[in-house]
């Protein structure tokens, strides 16, 4: 790790203005950040720590949308009964992230902007149509994810919240690697009056979705409507875990699991 | 007390400190004046070392030296074991420098030294080092290492480091000439990476006042790193060299080696005059601890008309790594190649091992050395033999088992083993796993949606290592007797110093509770002493199953001369004769009378000698004993492993897993138990998670715990154990190892059971680990294949 200063934010519009400072970066939970600092990839002048910004915290369930502040960690969304009432997918899926050493540290808004293409909440986010709420603006999450690690965010702009709709059903299945337990692919169907959205987590360079299993299932919500093949090996990662077939594959059989699942 | 402390489950002693945070770890030390190191390692697999640049660095404030290949010219890091060509030609040793000298050869070698007032300025000035490299195409295949233009090491042509052999090859010959049916196979045991939970750490410390060095290190066996590096590294004399091992997180054979680090930290602090401190980062240990396994072998078998076996033949490539490590030439032959008879009687093997260098890390003992990679090739084989024969994999060991009467027996690949009852073990782990009725779960598991299947093995592993004249006449260049000192203190409690060192065996409470019983004293009362050479006689430490059968028995022999000394002091205090002298449960009593003293009033005597037979006796009452055993030890066992695997993912789930083993007489059945659940954790590891991957480049790509997958709990069943023992003739105490047969017996019985889950869908073959990525591949290959058919 290089040396670095140290600031702790009061709340969100003072994180922003520390983050003026050339070189400076927030930490959340520091799950990913500080590990990434300790192999020397990152080296950040100022480190501007958002774990006393309560404005960043707790969630609310309005008539229609659950919003989770950016430093809710995902031990708190995976107990919440709220979230569980609102979206048991979404608190299921917390509950799968990591270790409980990870859980009660990492943060909702770290694992967003840090959209790791292997990361488990983008597919929530992307498949459930919410809203990334920062400090200057609101941004679709059809907009928000850009690849491997990038999202809409600006230099100075902070995720303070996130809105999920609430789906009629949803359920997120993920496969994960049998070392990191990040997911090779996880799969988020969500099923609302008017539409379905399916979102896939790990198998390519970023989360993406899949129209044709979204059409598909808003013809019929079954799990034989998930067809192999909309999902192509040619699109996707392959490693020493996981090849590009393997992963198609698991897409469809996730799906299906994840569509099955469905409450 | 009588015999109540032996057998019986007493509570680790030592997990007081460890589970409140109080153990004393090497990176727990820290010595006045205590400077850091950080090592630049090599990040080629295979380079010319062109230029090295270190003036920015040394520049640098709170660096205080920076050392290079150039500046540490020092004796190589010496191999403890000679292996012999066939042809009579010793193996091809090329030095093995702490500092690499102008050529790197596998990822992590190290290069350059920054040594700094703390860790962090070490760490920042190392990026100023600017290193010069040319690299050269790497060795990393093994297969194409014997044909390689590229040398690891330019004096070691074709990178054979040997070609050895054992059997008799013209009888294997024969018999296959006239074999009824032959079973082949051709598999690799996968490199592994040991991961001990805590990294490596040495710290060197020099005492200018009277020349003294100390080394602290984590090591399993203190004495021989003190050997080794004072003699062949540094030319430090024994007397001005401590090595201490204190408490130490896990080994499995890891930490049996004399490593460059030791060296640099010790040599660095003569040259500094002051302390240095090395502590392994996680990323270090993936690329510097040795690794384990790494073979390639084909096998085969022949049969008479009944599944008899007439011979085997085995032949093995296996992966040295880019240096010879400490003990890496013995673990393919000696305790791999005379292995090969098993559990069976047969009557002729003939094995050939090549050792290959390659521009990888250095590979040597991981939990089992030899002796897994020996019970994989042969339980897989003896599989593929049953299905050749149309045989039930359990009827053809039965069929092939030595008897329990023919003990003692003399294998043909040298070793004889001394007791054992084969049938019974797996009779009883048939009976404990339900293998009888398994076809009713496997047709249960099939309605849901589950391919499930059942695998055994069973194992005979040599172990208590060892008998030094038998292991020397095989080249080890050291004896493997062990040590131990009692020292019973003037009002009767004990300490034990023991040449074993326990790093999770959990010896201060067995060898507590073996002392205790002998004295009549309680476990409390037993201090048990280890990794400190300034405070042991010379011991050989921890590995290859030994501490008991070998540490244990020193410790009974001094108790030996304890009593007999003791009976002495007794009778004179007793104005007995000796010979009257009986002792039993701490008292030393006068045969058919009430007379008696306790082991305290006897001590007390011994060093308060006032009325003592001092013209015939010296006073004290301390024993020194060393033994070496006549014969290995020979645990025997058979296990069953039951899987269910979802055709759709390829995940493999073990569902039941049964272990019967014999481990002659047992101290501590809670431990013993312990190592059966670690041991087959990683056995488990080894068939279905874990892998190494070097890529063409000599890259190490599982180079951390995202990708080296390291078995957790929830990919473990409740283990089933159980035990069939029958002590060993040739050990003193009748006690066999039970370190590593979890290791050794567990791999094929998971893998039997894939390739039998898999047998339905005409899959016959798997290598470990058996991913969930290799499974569905299975499972696809051959739907493909039906459908082209
Ligand atoms: C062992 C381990 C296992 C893991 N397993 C999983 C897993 O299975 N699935 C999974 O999805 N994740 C996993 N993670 C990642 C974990 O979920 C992290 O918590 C998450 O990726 C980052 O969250 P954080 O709060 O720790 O962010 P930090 O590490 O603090 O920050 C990450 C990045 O986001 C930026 N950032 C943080 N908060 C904000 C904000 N509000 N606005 C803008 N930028 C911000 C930071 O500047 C930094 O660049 C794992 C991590 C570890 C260490």
């Amino acid at each position: 790790m290089y040396s670095f200063d140290y600031a702790r934010a009061k709340n969100a519009k003072d994180a922003a203005k520390l983050l003026a400072k050339k070189e400076a970066k927030v930490v959340a939970g520091g799950m990913t950040l500080l590990p990434t600092m300790k192999q020397r990839l990152a080296k950040p002048s100022l480190l501007v720590d958002l774990a006393a910004s309560k404005d960043l915290k707790g969630i609310k369930k309005a008539a229609k949308a659950l919003t989770i502040g950016a430093m809710t960690t995902h031990a708190e969304v995976a107990h919440s009964s709220v979230v569980k009432g609102a979206c048991a997918a979404l608190a299921a899926l917390a509950e799968g992230i990591g270790d409980p050493q990870v859980r009660n540290r990492g943060t909702i808004g770290g694992s967003i902007a840090n959209n790791d293409p292997a990361a488990d909440y983008p597919a929530a986010c992307l498949a459930l149509g919410a809203t990334i709420v920062t400090t200057q603006r609101k941004i679709p999450a059809d907009k928000f994810f850009k690849g491997m690690f990038e999202t809409a965010l600006k230099r100075n702009e902070l995720v303070t919240a996130i809105q999920f709709p609430m789906a009629e059903k949803a359920a997120y299945i993920k496969f994960p690697n049998p070392a990191s337990r990040y997911a090779i692919v996880g799969v988020f169907v969500a099923k609302f009056k008017d539409e379905v959205r399916v979102a896939v987590t790990g198998a390519g360079p970023g989360v993406f979705r899949v129209p044709a299993w979204e059409e598909a299932l808003a013809k019929k919500w079954s799990a034989d409507a998930i067809a192999a093949g909309a999902v192509k090996a040619a699109d996707m990662n392959s490693d020493i875990h996981a090849t590009a077939e393997y992963r198609a594959h698991l897409c469809a059989v996730m799906a299906k699991r994840a569509v099955a699942a469905a409450k | 007390m009588d015999g109540s402390l032996i057998g019986s489950p007493v509570r680790r002693k030592e997990d007081q400190r460890f589970l409140t945070g109080r153990g004393n770890y090497t990176d727990d030390i820290n010595r006045p004046g205590q400077a850091y190191a950080y090592i630049i390692r090599s990040p080629h697999g295979h380079a010319k070392i062109k230029k090295i640049d270190a003036s920015a660095a040394a520049k640098t404030k709170g660096v205080i030296a920076v050392f290079t290949g150039d500046d540490m010219k020092v004796g190589s890091l010496p191999c403890g074991w000679q292996v012999k060509s066939t042809d009579g030609s010793p193996m091809k040793e090329p030095p093995h420098p702490p500092i690499a000298q102008g050529k790197v050869r596998h990822v992590g070698d190290q290069v350059c030294v920054v040594i700094a007032e703390t860790y962090a300025i070490a760490r920042d000035a190392a990026e100023k080092v600017k290193i010069d490299y040319q690299p050269l195409p790497a060795v990393v295949d093994m297969r194409r290492a014997l044909e390689s233009k590229s040398l690891v090491h330019d004096d070691v042509p074709k990178n054979l480091c040997y070609d050895w052999t054992i059997g008799d090859a013209k009888a294997v010959n024969d018999a296959f000439a006239k074999a009824h049916k032959v079973a082949k196979i051709e598999l690799i045991n996968n490199r592994l990476i040991a991961n001990a939970m805590e990294p490596r750490a040495a710290i060197g410390d020099y005492d200018r006042s009277n020349g003294d060095y100390t080394l602290y290190t984590t090591s399993q066996n203190p004495h021989v790193i003190r050997l080794l590096m004072g003699a062949f590294v540094l030319q430090i004399p024994e007397s001005k060299l401590r090595v201490v091992a204190p408490d130490v997180g896990g080994g499995f054979g890891s930490k049996i080696y004399h490593y460059a680090e030791e060296a640099i930290v010790t040599w660095a602090a003569g040259k500094l005059a002051r302390p240095v401190k090395w502590t392994a980062e996680r990323s270090e240990s993936f690329m510097s601890d040795a690794h384990g396994r790494d073979h390639i072998t084909h096998a085969k078998v022949a049969m008479d008309k009944d599944g008899r076996f007439l011979a085997l033949m085995v032949d093995t490539m296996a992966n040295m790594g880019a240096y010879l490590s400490t003990f890496a030439p013995c673990i393919p032959t000696y305790l791999h190649g005379t292995l090969l008879a098993g559990n069976y009687a047969t009557p002729a093997i003939y094995t050939n091992v090549k050792a290959v260098f390659t521009n990888t890390v250095p590979v040597d003992a991981y939990r089992g050395a030899g002796r897994p990679e020996c019970t994989y090739l042969l339980e897989r084989l003896v599989d593929v033999a049953a299905r050749e024969m149309k045989l039930d994999r359990a009827e053809i060991r039965r069929r092939n088992f030595i008897h329990a009467d023919d003990f003692p027996y003399q294998t043909p690949v040298a070793l004889k083993y001394d007791s054992g009852d084969y049938h019974t073990l797996m009779d009883k782990a048939i009976r404990l796993s339900g293998w009888d009725d398994f076809e009713k779960r496997r047709a249960e598991a099939k309605k849901r949606g589950k391919l499930r299947g059942i695998g055994i093995s069973t194992y005979i592993e040599a172990c208590g290592i060892a008998p030094s004249a038998v292991v020397g006449s095989l080249g080890a260049r050291a004896g493997l007797y062990e040590c131990a000192n009692v020292r019973v203190h003037p009002t009767g409690s004990v300490t034990v110093f023991t040449g074993t060192h326990s790093h999770g065996q959990g010896h201060e409470t067995t060898f507590a509770q073996l002392v205790a019983e002998r004295l009549g004293l309680t476990v409390e009362q037993v201090d048990v002493v280890h990794g400190d050479t300034a405070k042991i006689p010379f011991g050989m430490g921890t590995y290859g199953s030994r501490s008991l059968a070998v540490g244990g028995v020193a410790i009974a022999k001094a108790l030996d001369k304890i009593i007999a000394k003791g009976k002495k002091i007794a009778a004179h205090l007793l104005e007995a004769s000796e010979s009257d002298i009986e002792f039993r449960n701490g008292a030393f009593t006068v045969a058919g009378t009430d007379k008696k003293k306790m082991l305290g009033e006897v001590s007390l005597a011994a060093y308060v000698p006032h009325n003592y037979p001092i013209d015939k006796l010296e006073p004290g009452l301390e024993e020194t004993a060393f033994f070496d055993p006549l014969n290995f030890s020979y645990p025997a066992g058979c296990h069953v492993c039951e899987v269910e695997i979802d055709p759709d993912t390829g995940v493999t789930k073990i569902v039941n897993f049964t272990a019967v083993d014999d481990f002659g007489r047992v101290l501590n059945p809670m431990i013993v138990d312990g190592q059966v659940h670690g041991g087959i954790a990683q056995g488990i590891g080894q068939a279905l998670l874990e892998t190494c991957v070097y890529d063409d480049n000599g890259q190490l790509v599982t180079g951390s715990l995202m990708d080296y997958c390291m078995p957790r709990a929830d990919d473990l069943p409740s283990f089933k154990t159980g035990t069939h023992n029958v002590p060993a003739r040739d050990n003193p105490l009748g006690v066999k190892g039970c370190g590593e047969v979890g290791a050794i017996g567990s791999p094929p019985a998971v893998i039997g059971a894939v390739i039998d889950a898999l047998s339905p869908l005409g899959v016959t073959h798997m290598e470990m680990p058996a991913t969930p990525l290799r499974v569905w591949q299975a499972i696809n290959g051959t739907k493909h294949r039906k459908a082209a058919e």
